[in-house]
């Protein structure tokens, strides 16, 4: 066991599976020499050399569109974007390619890549460096969604989505990159996609998050139960596929849920996440599901970034809607 | 020696084959009577083959077509110097160099008769389906070519796109990486002189499209690509040089589309019937049957061997086509993943369920 922060792991990912298999290939701006605006690659380029850790043009389509070729051809490549504000050039890539290769040539040809994306709010940064936009990757067909929020699954995750036949769209919460630290094997493991993980039991209510929010999720818990209440906690880790069942499972216990995400709330994820329990679990609910979520704006400069994203006391008021309707 | 001797910045144009037939010596490939025969009934084939799918999708037997008359030398010829290990990355209006590629006409047909079984290529066949979305394909082939160079199997990408689409930023890109990665990758460029409606001058403010390689760091070449032997020696130079590690290249073929953008688009209202006339004259087809003419290795009776035998071909392509069950509606699941998600079983069992209801109702 070692203790690794969340971009360490995702780090330790990169280079056992680099070292373990010839096909894994990373490419991205910055990635080589620079080791990543983030350093997650750092050290990686020197390790094992510019042919298999490359430093790109700025090109997110390019870097995506060449890494279909490169998955097709056999190979697992790993394209690093900057900041998901600058996924979208490579939208036409991920949906009309990426997400579709193995449909449009009835299993043929597939696409096994990852994209890996640092996402969401709260570091001060310039405009166009805080959005999360996983639903928009999750409405589209054939792509999986994945967000670690430890260190333990950010490595365990990304060596699963490595290693899959299809690809995986790999959400960093950068905000908690250097924020958490565990204990983790040092060694290879694997976490599988399209489990949710029970973060804690409780009695009274589920909260349902993921990435960065699920650290605000904890500090809310934290006063929750000073005041009595006994709050379930799910960390879905993959967003598509969804692991329904666990959401279902908490919520028939609990009778009650809070969906917190950051991302706009309209047509967000929380929106789907709402619509499953009322198909699969209605008459187990004891109140109206809410949403805590980012608003239906433009993620604001750091001036006013603290009133966008779900704060732990928003969080709790959620909760006692939830238990007091 | 054509991307030295032939500066796409004067617009100079690699000729071998005049439309009268005549051969320039001087420019000679390496292609015997028998060789450029063989080329002849491919392209015939093509010809054929497109007249009988508009024809089809008139009947309702075909679904939209994006057709390829007119543009038969620049597939049957560029493809010719390819190896089985190398790949080839289309638009739509590459179902000629698809098929000398390998894919059988048959499973090109069931594609544009709506069935997505007419993407699963043969096993060892390196073709990748269709790409419908305009200029978005060519980063798959720098990425098969920075692949094979990887390996170092010594393959070759090639990527087909029309003028129109050298107005994509992905092409660029796709030039761009290819530059500096030193891809094996060959761009060819069918410059077809329309996309849709909009004439290649108000596509673009470069006198050629071979040009704008030069701004990548390769060769570009300008090319008649109605002339099989001129199509044939760039493109053998483009390939030799990419296999032996000299990178990427561009080669603009100066062709024409005789027929429509799709069987949805009416030509007459963006260009003159003196036009197409004018290109008629030129059709890639007219001039190799001209100088096989002239020396002696063409004849009325083998022509009408030709005909008889490529429309069978091509009868025998559409019929077996046809002749393929509709997939069932599962098929819509399966393939999203190598294991379907929950959600998937679970729409799908929905799908069924309500169309079984239908059948009882």
């Amino acid at each position: 066991m070692a203790t690794r922060t969340l971009l360490e792991a995702i780090r330790e990912a990169l280079h056992l599976e680099l070292g373990a298999d010839e096909r894994v290939i990373l490419l991205g701006e910055d990635i080589g020499r620079e080791g990543g605006v983030f350093r997650v690659t750092e050290g990686l380029q020197a390790c094992y050399g510019r042919a298999r850790v490359m430093d790109a043009p700025i090109a997110e389509a390019g870097i995506v569109g060449m890494a279909v070729g490169m998955a097709i051809a056999g190979l697992r490549p790993v394209p690093e974007i900057q900041f998901m504000g600058f996924l979208y050039p490579a939208f036409d890539q991920i949906i009309s390619h990426v997400a579709r290769m193995r449909n449009r040539s009835r299993g043929r040809f597939t696409c096994p890549l990852v994209v890996r994306v640092p996402y969401g709010g709260g570091i001060h940064p310039p405009e166009h460096h805080s959005e999360s936009t996983e639903a928009m990757l999750v409405h589209t067909p054939g792509l999986q969604v994945v967000v670690p929020a430890t260190p333990y699954d950010a490595k365990g995750l990304l060596i699963s989505a490595i290693r899959s036949p299809d690809p995986v769209i790999f959400l960093e919460p950068k905000r908690i990159y250097r924020a958490v630290r565990q204990d983790i094997p040092e060694e290879c493991y694997t976490v599988p996609i399209g489990e949710a993980r029970l973060v804690r039991e409780g009695t009274d209510v589920t909260v349902i998050a993921w990435g960065s929010m699920m650290h605000t999720v904890l500090q809310a818990a934290e006063s929750l139960d000073a005041s009595g209440i006994s709050p379930e906690i799910l960390d879905l880790r993959t967003l598509s596929p969804m692991d329904v069942p666990a959401i279902i499972a908490s919520v028939e216990k609990t009778g009650r849920a809070v969906v917190v995400h950051e991302a706009a709330r309209t047509a967000g994820l929380g929106a789907e996440i709402v619509a499953q329990i009322n198909e699969k679990a209605l008459l187990s609910l004891e109140a109206p599901v809410e949403r805590v979520s980012g608003f239906d704006t433009v993620f604001p400069l750091p001036q006013l970034e603290k009133y966008y994203l779900p704060t732990p006391e928003m969080i709790e008021a959620a909760v006692h809607r939830v238990l007091a309707f | 020696m054509f991307a030295d001797r032939y500066d796409p910045l004067q617009d100079e144009m690699v000729s071998i084959l005049t439309p009268d037939g005549c051969c320039d010596e001087t420019l000679r490939p390496d292609l015997d009577d028998e060789q450029i025969r063989t080329m002849y009934r491919q392209m015939l084939t093509m010809r054929l083959y497109d007249r009988k799918a508009v024809s089809m999708q008139r009947q309702g037997r075909f679904g939209t077509y994006a057709q390829m008359e007119g543009q038969e030398a620049c597939m049957a010829a560029s493809t010719y110097p390819l190896e089985p290990r190398d790949w080839i990355v289309s638009s739509y209006r590459e179902t000629g160099a698809m098929w000398m590629h390998g894919v059988p006409l048959k499973l090109l047909s069931l594609y544009w008769m709506g069935n997505e079984f007419g993407s699963h290529m043969p096993d060892g066949v390196n073709v990748l389906p269709v790409s419908i979305p305009v200029g978005s394909h060519p980063l798959h082939a720098v990425g098969l070519a920075y692949a094979g160079k990887y390996r170092q199997d010594g393959s070759v990408a090639v990527t087909y796109f029309g003028d129109g689409a050298t107005s994509e930023g992905d092409v660029h890109e796709a030039m761009n990486l290819a530059g500096v990665y030193e891809a094996p990758c060959v761009f060819f460029c069918q410059n077809n002189q329309y996309a849709i409606s909009v004439p290649v001058r108000e596509q673009t403010a470069s006198p050629t499209i071979a040009q704008k390689a030069l701004a990548y760091g390769f060769p570009g070449v300008l090319v008649d690509g109605n002339d099989i032997m001129a199509v044939y020696a760039v493109m053998q130079e483009a390939v030799e040089r990419a296999r032996r590690g000299g990178g990427p290249s561009l080669i603009e073929a100066y062709t024409y589309r005789l027929g429509a953008h799709t069987t949805a688009d009416d030509p007459t209202k963006y260009r003159d019937d003196a036009e197409v006339e004018f290109w008629r004259s030129r059709d890639p087809l007219l001039r190799v049957q001209k100088y096989l003419h002239a020396r002696g290795a063409w004849s009325e009776d083998w022509e009408h061997e030709l005909l008889e035998a490529c429309t069978g071909e091509v009868e025998q392509a559409m019929n077996d086509a046809e002749a393929v069950p509709q997939p069932p509606p599962q098929d819509m699941f399966r393939y999203m993943f190598a294991e379907p998600s929950a959600a998937l079983r679970e729409q799908e069992a929905a799908l069924l369920a309500a169309l079984q209801v239908q059948q009882k109702g």
